[in-house]
C-alpha cells in the first residue's frame, strides 16, 4: 500500500492517506470527553435505563480501566478503545453479505444498508467494539434537537462502530479541494481528537512522514492491542516502556 | 418386557398381513392424537406470533445482548441440525453395511432428519435481525452484480444445509415411492390420485426395483458425504473465528460425533413413543433398541473423549484469555450446568447402557432423553460463556434469554411432535415392502 502511494505522489497523481491514530496513554486522564464527543458526532443513541442495565448501551469509544496495586495504593491506568481498524480485519471474512470491508485508505467501513444482522461480525470482533441497533435509535430529550446533519441515522438490526469520523474525512478533502490545495496533516480531526483535553490523541496520514502520527509511531513507545492476534490495527497505544 | 421378547412380529406371517396392518394403523384417529394435534398447534402458533412480536418490535425484544449477540437461537439451531444425522446414520451406514435390523426403522429415523432440517434450518431466518433481507445470502443475479461473501462461513452454512436437506428429502422419498404405489391401491377418490401422482408410476417392474435399489445406494454414500460436511461446517462458524476457546481444531469433528450421538438419541425416543402409541411391539422390538443402545453407548464414549481432551487442553494451555472461559464454565452457574451435561452425556449412558442388567427399553428411553438434554447443554455452554468472556475483560457481560427465545424454542419442539404427528398418518412410519423384504430374505 505504501509503495502505491509513493508511486502515485510521484506521477502528481492524488495520494491515497493511510489513516491511523496514536493514543498516548501516559496522557490519558480518563475524562470521557471523547465518549462524549463521539457520541454527539455521531448520532449514537441513548439506550434508556432499562436496557442500559440489560448492557446495551452504544458507545463507538470506551475507557477500559486496570488497576495496578492493591487498594489504597492503587494506580489505575485508562485506554480508550474504538474501532482499531485493523489491517486484517476478523469482522470482515466472516459477513455473509459483505457489509464490511477494508477500503483503500485503511478504514473499516461498515454498510449499513447491506447488513443483515447476523451479528457475526461483533461476535468475531476481539476488541468488542462492534455495537447492533437493537431497536429504532432514540434520543433521550434534549439530544434529540443536536443531531448531526452529516451522518446517517442507523435503522433497527443493523451493526455499526467507529468510522474513524469518516464524514469529517471527507468534509476535509471537499474543503480543502474548494481551496485549491492538498490535504495537509491535521486537517482531518475525528471528534474525539479534537475533544481530547489532555491532548492525548493524534490522528492522520501514517505513510506521510512529516505527520504527528507518524512521529509518534517511531517514538519507541508505540504497541497495538492484543497484537498477538495479529489483526493489525491502526489504532497504536503509547505508552512508557516500564 | 418379556411379553416383548417373546412376542413373534405379528406381521412376519404373510406379506397381505404386513400391509394391512401398516396401511390399517394410518386410518382414523384417536382422541389422544386429536388433542396432541391441537396442543402442539398451539404451541406452534404462539411461537409464530413471538416471532412476529420480534420482527415488528426489534430484535431487542429477544435477550441478547453485547457481547453475547448469539444466544438461543444459535443453540437451537445447532442442536436440531444436529439431532438430523440420526436419519443419515441409520439409514445410510447400516444400509451400505447391510445390517438387516434396520429396516423397520429407516423411515422413522429419515423423517426425523427431514422435519429436524426444516426446523434448524428456520433457525438462522429466526436468528437475523432483518430477516426480509435473507435472500442477500444467496448468488442470485442482480443490477448491481452484488455477491454473497464466499468467504463467510455462515454463506458455507446455508450451502450445505440447502443441500443437505434437499438430499435428504431425496433420501426419505425414494424408499417412500413403492409403499406410494401401495396406497394408491388402498385409497379411493382425491387420496388415490395424490398418492398415485407421489409414485411417480411405479409399477414394480424388475427394471425399477434395480433402479431404485441403485439409486438408494449412490443416495446413501452421497448423503453420508453430506452429512459429516454439514456439521463440520456448522462448526467451522465458531472454529473459523479468532474467539477464545472457539478458534478450535476438534470442533469439526466433535460436532460430528456430537451430532451422531443426540440424533441417535432422537431416534430412539420416537421409536420408544411411535411403539407405545402407535401399538408397533411387533415391529420395533427390544433387539432394535438394544443394537441402537450400543451404537448410544459408544458415541458416548467418543463424546467423553472428545470432551476430555477439548477441555484439557485448554486448561493445560492455560492462555489468558482461554483460561477465563474454562474457569467460568467449569465453576459457578455453567459450572453447574457443565457437570449436568457431563452427567447426562456420559454418566447416565455409561451406567444404564454399560450394564446390561440395567439394559432395557425403558432405561435406553431414558439414557437417550437424558443425552438430548445433555447435548443442548453442551451447545449451550460453546455458545455462550466464550461470547460473555471476550478478550479484552472490560467488555465481559452476560446472557439471558426472554419470553420471545424460551417461546421459540418451545414452538420447534411442539413443531417437531405436530410434524411427525402428521406424517404418520399420511405415510406408513414403516417402509412396507423393505420389511417385507427383509422377512422374506430371512
Amino acid at each position: 500500500m505504501a509503495e502505491q502511494t509513493a508511486e502515485q505522489t510521484e506521477q502528481g497523481a492524488e495520494r491515497t492517506p493511510q489513516w491511523a491514530m496514536a493514543i498516548d496513554l501516559d496522557r490519558c486522564t480518563g475524562c470521557e470527553a471523547c465518549v462524549v464527543a463521539c457520541a454527539s458526532e455521531n448520532n449514537v443513541p441513548t439506550a434508556g435505563e432499562d436496557q442500559a442495565a440489560m448492557g446495551r448501551t452504544k458507545h463507538w469509544i470506551r475507557i477500559d480501566r486496570y488497576y495496578e496495586g492493591e487498594f489504597p495504593d492503587i494506580k489505575v491506568k485508562y485506554r480508550p478503545v474504538m474501532c482499531q481498524q485493523c489491517d486484517e480485519a476478523p469482522c470482515e471474512p466472516v459477513c455473509p453479505v459483505n457489509a464490511t470491508y477494508q477500503n483503500a485508505e485503511g478504514l473499516n467501513v461498515q454498510i449499513y444498508n447491506r447488513c443483515i444482522g447476523t451479528r457475526y461480525c461483533a461476535n468475531n470482533c476481539p476488541y468488542t467494539v462492534r455495537f447492533f441497533n437493537w431497536f429504532a435509535p432514540e434520543w433521550a430529550e434534549p439530544l434529540n434537537l443536536q443531531l448531526n446533519p452529516d451522518v446517517s441515522i442507523r435503522p433497527s438490526g443493523v451493526v455499526e462502530k467507529c468510522t474513524f469520523c469518516a464524514h469529517k474525512i471527507k468534509r476535509a478533502k471537499l474543503d480543502a479541494d474548494a481551496q485549491g490545495r492538498e490535504l495537509a496533516d491535521g486537517d482531518v480531526q475525528p471528534a474525539c481528537v479534537q475533544s481530547c483535553p489532555a491532548e492525548a490523541m493524534v490522528f492522520g496520514d501514517m505513510t506521510d512522514p512529516d505527520s504527528k502520527v507518524a512521529r509518534q509511531l517511531g517514538s519507541g513507545r508505540s504497541g497495538q492491542l492484543l497484537e498477538s492476534l495479529g489483526t493489525k490495527p491502526r489504532v497504536f497505544y503509547l505508552e512508557k516502556a516500564d | 418386557m418379556d411379553a416383548i421378547q417373546s412376542t413373534t412380529p405379528i406381521a412376519v406371517s404373510s406379506h397381505g398381513s404386513v400391509r394391512d396392518d401398516l396401511l390399517g394403523r394410518m386410518r382414523g384417529a384417536s382422541g389422544l392424537y386429536l388433542v396432541s394435534v391441537a396442543a402442539c398447534g398451539t404451541i406452534v402458533a404462539w411461537a409464530l406470533f413471538a416471532w412476529g412480536y420480534q420482527i415488528v418490535n426489534g430484535f431487542g425484544s429477544t435477550g441478547v445482548r453485547r457481547p453475547v449477540y448469539w444466544g438461543f437461537y444459535i443453540v437451537n439451531f445447532v442442536f436440531w441440525i444436529g439431532i438430523s444425522h440420526a436419519g443419515t446414520l441409520i439409514s445410510a451406514i447400516l444400509r451400505l453395511t447391510g445390517a438387516e435390523w434396520r429396516k423397520p426403522v429407516t423411515r422413522a429415523a429419515e423423517a426425523i432428519t427431514v422435519f429436524c432440517l426444516m426446523i434448524g434450518g428456520l433457525f438462522p431466518l429466526i436468528h437475523i435481525s432483518r430477516p426480509w433481507f435473507f435472500y442477500w445470502m444467496l448468488p442470485y443475479p442482480n443490477e448491481r452484480l452484488l455477491w454473497p461473501n464466499f468467504r463467510s462461513p455462515l454463506f458455507w452454512d446455508l450451502t450445505a444445509i440447502l443441500t443437505y436437506l434437499a438430499g435428504s428429502v431425496i433420501y426419505l422419498y425414494l424408499p417412500l415411492i413403492p409403499d406410494l404405489a401401495e396406497l394408491a391401491r388402498h385409497n379411493k377418490g382425491a387420496k388415490r390420485r395424490i398418492y398415485r401422482a407421489l409414485s411417480l408410476g411405479w409399477t414394480g417392474s424388475d427394471r425399477q426395483w434395480q433402479a431404485l435399489e441403485r439409486s438408494m445406494k449412490l443416495m446413501a454414500v452421497v448423503i453420508l458425504a453430506i452429512a459429516v460436511s454439514v456439521h463440520s461446517v456448522v462448526a467451522y462458524d465458531f472454529s473459523m473465528s479468532v474467539m477464545p476457546t472457539w478458534h478450535n481444531t476438534i470442533f469439526a469433528p466433535y460436532f460430528v460425533v456430537g451430532a451422531i450421538f443426540s440424533g441417535i438419541a432422537a431416534l430412539v425416543l420416537v421409536m420408544a413413543a411411535l411403539r407405545k402409541l402407535m401399538g408397533l411391539e411387533g415391529y420395533l422390538r427390544e433387539v432394535h433398541f438394544v443394537n441402537l443402545s450400543k451404537l448410544l453407548l459408544l458415541m458416548s464414549l467418543i463424546w467423553g473423549y472428545f470432551t476430555f481432551s477439548e477441555h484439557l487442553t485448554t486448561w493445560y494451555g492455560n492462555l489468558p484469555s482461554e483460561i477465563r472461559v474454562f474457569q467460568i464454565r467449569e465453576h459457578g452457574l455453567y459450572g453447574m450446568l457443565f457437570w449436568t451435561m457431563v452427567a447426562c452425556n456420559f454418566v447416565v449412558p455409561l451406567v444404564l447402557l454399560g450394564i446390561s442388567r440395567l439394559r432395557s427399553i425403558p432405561t435406553i428411553a431414558v439414557s437417550s432423553a437424558a443425552v438430548l438434554v445433555g447435548m443442548w447443554l453442551e451447545r449451550f455452554l460453546i455458545v455462550i460463556p466464550p461470547l460473555s468472556t471476550p478478550p479484552l475483560a472490560a467488555a465481559s457481560g452476560s446472557y439471558a434469554p426472554s419470553w420471545i427465545e424460551l417461546s421459540i424454542t418451545a414452538g420447534t419442539f411442539a413443531a417437531m411432535v405436530l410434524l411427525y404427528l402428521l406424517f404418520v398418518k399420511a405415510f406408513p412410519i414403516i417402509a412396507i415392502w423393505e420389511y417385507d423384504d427383509g422377512v422374506r430374505a430371512r
